[in-house]
């Protein structure tokens, strides 16, 4: 009984969540950028084949010309259509994007929980060894990891999760051992409650919302180490992010004035990396109401 | 300042230190199953060869035995050597540092303007001023440093010519004396900027937040009500009270700097630490890769203990903590 209320109330708190956040225009607008891009990747299997971009087919096409009625974007030193590489490139970096932020946010909210919740020397070693994470510069750490590791998609999520979860288990610790000693906490524990049950049922809950707004804003910082990864050539060779994109165009691009095979891809990861710091301000703005009177 | 403060931020400090010196031997020696193999890349050796080269680089004995070995090596300063040429990466490392000194310090002063636009931006909050410069600060931190990069140099030097389009000079240049560093002040100039706007958006947020913080303070109010200029409350009281947080960030924007010099060097081909660690990745080379990784981790601990003892000198309450 007691459950279904929790629940609906909850729920209820979602529903004003997500009213509130439709007032914010800019979180608006940036939510339908993100969705632009998403679709775009979606899509992208059904308007070309990967094929296209075999040496093959691309036999017959301009090299490095600029963008025209037949190719939108242009077409790069080896006569592949930048639009349709774009287009495939994103498919990749939101991919990459995403895992990676579920990698750093499971991590970090283990760590955090675990931390928060048991304190004492599990506390010390855990907060000790983020501690560690935190300190040490996370490019070179990633870097470092990168290249011992095989290159492919997977090594890339792998080392961006280990490399940026720090904050978050900070960030959470912090917020459990706050919602420890609430006192419905306190009661459910004289009533015989476990740890399985406290956690699942009074602190995960409630440090949800909390794990909401940094996911929102942890996805920036994964996609933006994929890209630059990819650009010092440690993506995945099979692959072409965006910032695999970069990495191809090089400063033979740019000195050769081929904008259009550096700016596209730019300004797609510029997008949806702003698209996903203003949603996720809104997001924190929304639900921590000390943010709000500001 | 309290002794106990100092030394429990210096244990600390070494103590991350250790931490990376254990994790580099690891990841390089085990994880990294077959070192010489992974050097070697697609060459055939003769069984003899891979035991003289495993001999050279110290790949042989026990996993205990090689770690003792790495230690003792690193406390003679002895990074081993480059799988390239034979050097060692000392020499490697050595030579691309004050390049990379050079940029990441211009450019670091650059970026510090952001913590005056900040208090500005703060003390003004909700300005027209504020919300340009924190939307702008959100955009540049949207971009990756080394695409900025790009589009620089592709209107700045490929374009219109104001810059060289990279290296540390001008290629046969004969130059010396102030007209050497003249011409080395100017090539370092687009990347320095490139680094400045990455970065002084972080200075501007944090100093802005400072700032809001110590808004609210009752001795702002009291300042005011003895009839203080507002110009003079900004400044005498409310600027001093917003350094500290400004303090902490300067030691982590520190490290990002320096890992977005690696980036951004390689574009601008400046010889420094990046473009030494852009040149090991594509190698592989791994010592290099190993001492470079050591090297930046160590300058960023350092960095951190002298904020952490700096922010104990200028705030007294978090020593007593």
């Amino acid at each position: 009984m007691s459950a279904a209320v929790a629940w609906a109330r909850r729920r209820a708190s979602a529903a004003d969540a997500w009213r509130r956040l439709r007032r914010d225009r800019l979180a608006m607008t940036a939510l339908i950028v993100l969705v632009a891009f998403v679709v775009m990747a979606l899509i992208a299997p059904l308007v070309s084949d990967r094929a296209d971009f075999d040496a093959i087919n691309t036999g017959g096409n301009p090299t490095n010309s600029s963008p025209s009625g037949q190719f939108v974007l242009g077409t790069d030193g080896l006569g592949r259509s930048m639009a349709l590489q774009v287009m495939w490139g994103a498919r990749i970096s939101l991919l990459v994007g995403f895992s990676a932020t579920v990698l750093m946010i499971v991590l970090g909210v283990v760590v955090g929980l675990a931390a928060g919740f048991f304190g004492g020397w599990i506390d010390a070693v855990l907060m000790r060894i983020t501690d560690w994470f935190m300190v040490i510069p996370f490019l070179p750490l990633a870097i470092v990891l990168a290249s011992v590791l095989e290159r492919g998609v997977g090594t890339i999520v792998l080392v961006i999760g280990i490399t940026s979860w720090p904050s978050t288990a900070r960030l959470i610790r912090s917020q459990v051992l706050s919602i420890r000693e609430r006192l419905y906490v306190d009661r459910a524990r004289a009533l015989g409650a476990g740890k399985g049950h406290i956690i699942g049922r009074h602190i995960l809950p409630n440090v949800t919302p909390l794990i909401l707004a940094n996911t929102t804003l942890a996805v920036p910082i994964a996609i933006l180490t994929e890209t630059t990864l990819s650009f010092l050539g440690l993506g995945d060779p099979t692959q072409v992010s965006w910032g695999g994109l970069l990495e191809r165009a090089g400063t033979t691009a740019v000195k050769a004035g081929y904008w259009w095979e550096y700016l596209p891809p730019g300004v797609g990861i510029v997008l949806v990396v702003l698209a996903f710091t203003i949603i996720g301000r809104a997001v924190e703005e929304v639900l921590d109401p000390r943010l709000r009177a500001r | 300042m309290r002794a106990t403060f100092i030394l429990r931020k210096l244990a600390g400090a070494v103590s991350t230190l250790a931490f990376v010196v254990v994790f580099n031997f690891f990841l390089f020696r085990v994880v990294n199953k077959n070192p010489v193999d992974s050097m070697f890349r697609g060459r055939n050796l003769t069984a003899s060869q891979k035991a003289e080269l495993t001999r050279k680089f110290h790949l042989d004995g026990s996993k205990w035995d090689q770690f003792v070995g790495y230690v003792r090596q690193l406390l003679r300063g002895d990074l081993g050597l480059s799988f390239k040429g034979n050097r060692p990466v000392v020499d490697v490392i050595a030579e691309a540092l004050w390049p990379t000194i050079l940029l990441v310090g211009f450019s670091t002063l650059l970026a510090m303007l952001g913590i005056g636009l900040g208090y500005r931006a703060g003390w003004r909050r909700g300005s027209r001023f504020d919300t340009t410069s924190t939307s702008l600060s959100m955009l540049t931190y949207s971009m990756p440093e080394f695409w900025i990069g790009m589009v620089l140099l592709g209107i700045f030097a490929a374009k219109l010519g104001w810059f060289p389009v990279g290296g540390l000079e001008d290629p046969g240049s004969t130059a010396t004396g102030f007209s050497k560093l003249l011409d080395q002040f100017h090539h370092m100039l687009l990347p320095a900027i490139v680094l400045a706007i990455a970065y002084v958006g972080e200075y501007m947020i944090v100093a802005r937040s400072a700032m809001i913080e110590t808004l609210r303070e009752d001795y702002l109010q009291l300042a005011r009500a003895k009839g203080m200029r507002d110009d003079d409350v900004r400044r005498k009281h409310a600027v001093p009270n917003a350094r500290l947080p400004v303090v902490s960030l300067s030691a982590i924007n520190f490290g990002f700097v320096v890992s977005g010099a690696i980036a951004v060097e390689s574009i601008f081909s400046w010889p420094g630490i990046g473009q030494a660690t852009y040149i090991a990745i594509r190698g592989p080379d791994l010592p290099v890769l190993q001492g470079l990784f050591l090297l930046i981790s160590a300058a960023v601990i350092v960095a951190n203990l002298i904020a952490d003892l700096l922010y104990g000198r200028l705030d007294p309450r978090v020593v007593g903590r």
